[in-house]
């Protein structure tokens, strides 16, 4: 070795030390094996759990991408004073009880003016959305000076038209296997070939409240809902949980009465939601006697569900912020108030705003409770407030789910694309609060 | 919890033992020799524990953390302008003594002092006296470097804002660069007073921590190891600094290194499994110890 030349282990097991005998090299290769084994099935579980998510974004995104896509239908439409039966353009509840109806089928002949027999006509008529003549409504609500004018104009085609052209009805099916007829079809194809149907973005989706049309339902009824749920939940959960984890954590003794409140704190983020939309039923509908169906309702049982979510985290960022901070506020002469406001709750707000965060995110996908307070309704208004009926996201997914018209699975995906947009958008912001906020010392 | 024993009483009261025969009284005890000595090796303190102007005043203090007791009848004066430094192996106490002369135990759950501790004769542990206005007059340096996560301009003027001794900008601005330039470290920071206090070294940081202490005039700043988390050079300075602030304060301070309390003190106490085993000047504490304990602790035979 003084010669700087290093020896093999083929040499060092010549010498006679245990160190290089065949055993040991048994044992070698043995041992490196089984950590090879040890890091492959950690490997594996992550591979097969990334699949599995993969799996399911695909298909969420795979179902739904083209509910984002509307089919139109270009009509030439008459304001015809005599169909819509008016007589003058400034009476305005004349104007909103009008025939619109009879416009849009009056459109429909025109375009196709062969069309005889009532059946046929019933099916030509079923081809454009039964909402259309609520488009042309609105128009002439906001402008009369329409009337007795004419213009073309794109209309929403009904939901099985949107299907075919999709390609969920397949053409190439018998008829009676097929939602759309024959005869539909050709009227199809013709309208391809002069241009006159084609798809467009669907604002509908993001404008409406829910309607048992598919092409008219919208989720801004449930957005709205579940916003203002989530306002009440927050605006009552937050300033409850903190409070109640800064007296735990700074002022409450240490006994066995605050032992028996921690495990229950505990035991309560456990506890099957539905259990909370229940007692929710209960307390505030039937007690309280609070509007069933209310978001303020839902609120407070979300409220329930979060607030030991929340405390326990800021519980935990309490704890996280160290001794010799509040040592040091101590030792200057700070009060104990002083230590809490000044120091402590600015270094553990990143985490309970987290905390609060990803509460809120468990909140916003919450269904079970809120199926028993009455958010389940079939409600097509946009809620004006957290005291009008409404619904939420999660459930209006649910209710979705549930119709049996082939349009709404891809509405339900698409939903569920926005919920999840929403969820990731909260746990990111979570994310860079804490990236932001988190201090050294 | 305080039980508030007068200087004069001949008994210790909550031990449950027989207090020691000899007097407590403030003022006259002069040097007791160590005759009788009980299984810890100790009977009583050796050594002077007055002063001629105390500033604080112990007398028989007993600290006890639940059942434990960990520090028994401890009875010193901490005199003006003097520099006392607590000396001791690991567990003896002094940390705990000196945290009674601001109260900081009573953050601790289940700490209990009994005994008598006087801030110029005012008792501290008084009922109607404020902690805070206590720990305002009783500053506190710790044996880490624990600078707010704020600027270094906020750090210093954190006290003198919460005690209301300033109301203007201009009245911050003068306390804070007077603070800074008392701890030294003024012209190190001067340029970057809005930047964090926690981005400076570990003997800047220490340094900071006096500046913020001595922000509020205390009349006594207790430090607590204040330098074993730092390197010699830094040690060196705060040595310096802790030499200059005697002029002006009270200064008692836990050390575990000999040298440090030979270097900066002017009375030594010497600490031993909760008792003060000898107190007197710490020339003759470390050149002629009077205590068998003392002198095998500074010969190095233990601790």
């Amino acid at each position: 070795m003084t010669d700087g030349k290093l020896i093999t282990g083929a040499e060092l097991a010549a010498s006679g030390s245990w160190h290089g005998s065949p055993q040991t090299q048994r044992r070698l290769r043995k041992r490196q094996a089984a950590e090879k084994r040890f890091r492959a099935y950690g490997l594996v579980a992550i591979l097969m759990g990334v699949s599995f998510v993969a799996l399911l974004f695909f298909d969420i995104v795979a179902k739904g991408w083209t509910a984002f896509m509307q089919t139109h239908i270009q009509l030439e439409v008459t304001y015809d004073p005599e169909v819509l039966g008016i007589a003058d353009s400034g009476d305005t509840q004349a104007l909103s009880r009008a025939n619109y109806t009879g416009m849009v089928k009056a459109a429909m002949r025109k375009t196709f003016p062969n069309v005889s027999g009532r059946r046929a006509k019933r099916a030509l008529y079923g081809t454009v959305s039964s909402g259309a003549g609520f488009v042309l409504r609105e128009r002439m609500m906001a402008n009369p000076d329409l009337l007795g004018s004419t213009e073309k104009l794109w209309l929403p085609a009904d939901d099985d038209i949107d299907m075919l052209l999709k390609g969920h009805i397949r053409r190439d099916a018998p008829e009676s296997d097929r939602r759309v007829s024959d005869q539909q079809i050709a009227w199809v194809e013709q309208l391809e070939q002069s241009g006159q149907i084609r798809k467009q973005f669907n604002t509908t989706f993001f404008t409406a409240g829910d309607s048992r049309e598919p092409e008219l339902a919208g989720i801004r009824g449930a957005t709205t809902g579940s916003f203002y749920t989530l306002l009440v939940t927050l605006i009552l959960s937050f300033p409850l949980a903190v409070a109640a984890a800064i007296y735990l954590e700074e002022f409450a003794p240490k006994n066995r009465w605050t032992d028996i409140i921690e495990v229950n704190i505990n035991n309560l983020a456990a506890v099957p939601s539905i259990v909370f939309g229940l007692l929710g039923l209960a307390v505030f509908i039937n007690f309280f006697g609070l509007p069933r169906s209310a978001p303020l309702v839902g609120g407070l049982v979300l409220t329930l569900m979060t607030l030991p979510t929340i405390i326990i985290a800021s519980r935990a960022a309490l704890k996280s912020v160290p001794p010799s901070i509040r040592e040091a506020a101590l030792g200057m002469g700070a009060s104990k108030t002083q230590m809490i406001t000044h120091h402590v709750l600015p270094l553990a707000m990143p985490g309970m705003l987290t905390g609060t965060i990803i509460g809120m995110a468990q909140a916003l996908g919450e269904t079970a409770p809120l199926l028993m307070i009455g958010m389940v309704a079939f409600i097509v208004d946009v809620p004006g407030g957290p005291l009008e009926p409404a619904t939420v996201l999660p459930v209006q997914i649910f209710l979705w789910a549930d119709s049996p018209e082939r349009a709404f699975v891809e509405r339900t995906s698409a939903a569920i694309m926005v919920l999840l947009g929403f969820l990731i958008l909260m746990n990111a912001l979570a994310v860079v609060l804490r990236r932001r906020f988190e201090r050294r010392w | 919890m305080i039980t508030q024993a007068s200087p004069q009483t001949e008994e210790s009261m909550d031990t449950g033992k027989p207090a020691p025969s000899r007097t407590a009284s403030i003022g006259t005890r002069s040097r007791v020799s160590n005759k009788a000595l009980d299984d810890r090796g100790f009977s009583e303190t050796v050594g002077d524990i007055t002063v001629d102007q105390p500033r604080m005043q112990t007398r028989d203090v007993n600290v006890y953390y639940g059942d434990k007791q960990a520090i028994k009848d401890v009875s010193l004066d901490i005199g003006r302008n003097e520099v006392v430094a607590m000396i001791g192996p690991s567990g003896c106490g002094k940390s705990t003594f000196i945290r009674c002369l601001n109260r900081m135990n009573d953050t601790i759950e289940g700490c209990r002092v009994t005994g008598t501790i006087t801030l110029d004769k005012q008792d501290i542990y008084d009922p109607t006296l404020d902690v805070v206005q206590l720990r305002a007059r009783v500053g506190m340096v710790f044996q880490k470097p624990n600078p707010f996560p704020k600027s270094i301009y906020d750090n210093v003027a954190y006290g003198p804002r919460i005690h209301g001794l300033v109301s203007s900008r201009m009245e911050t601005d003068e306390i804070v660069q007077r603070s800074l330039e008392r701890a030294g470290l003024w012209s190190e920071v001067k340029d970057r007073l809005t930047s964090s206090g926690t981005g400076l070294s570990g003997g800047q940081q220490q340094r900071l921590c006096i500046a913020r202490a001595i922000a509020v005039s205390p009349d006594v700043i207790l430090m607590d190891e204040p330098c074993s988390a730092l390197d010699p050079i830094a040690t060196a300075r705060i040595e310096e600094l802790i030499d200059e602030l005697r002029e002006n304060y009270t200064i008692a301070i836990v050390t575990h290194s000999m040298q440090q309390a030979a270097r900066v003190s002017q009375r030594t106490a010497y600490f031993h499994l909760g008792d003060l085993v000898e107190v007197g000047e710490t020339n003759q504490i470390f050149t002629n110890p009077r205590h068998r304990l003392t002198e095998d602790y500074i010969t190095g035979r233990f601790g």
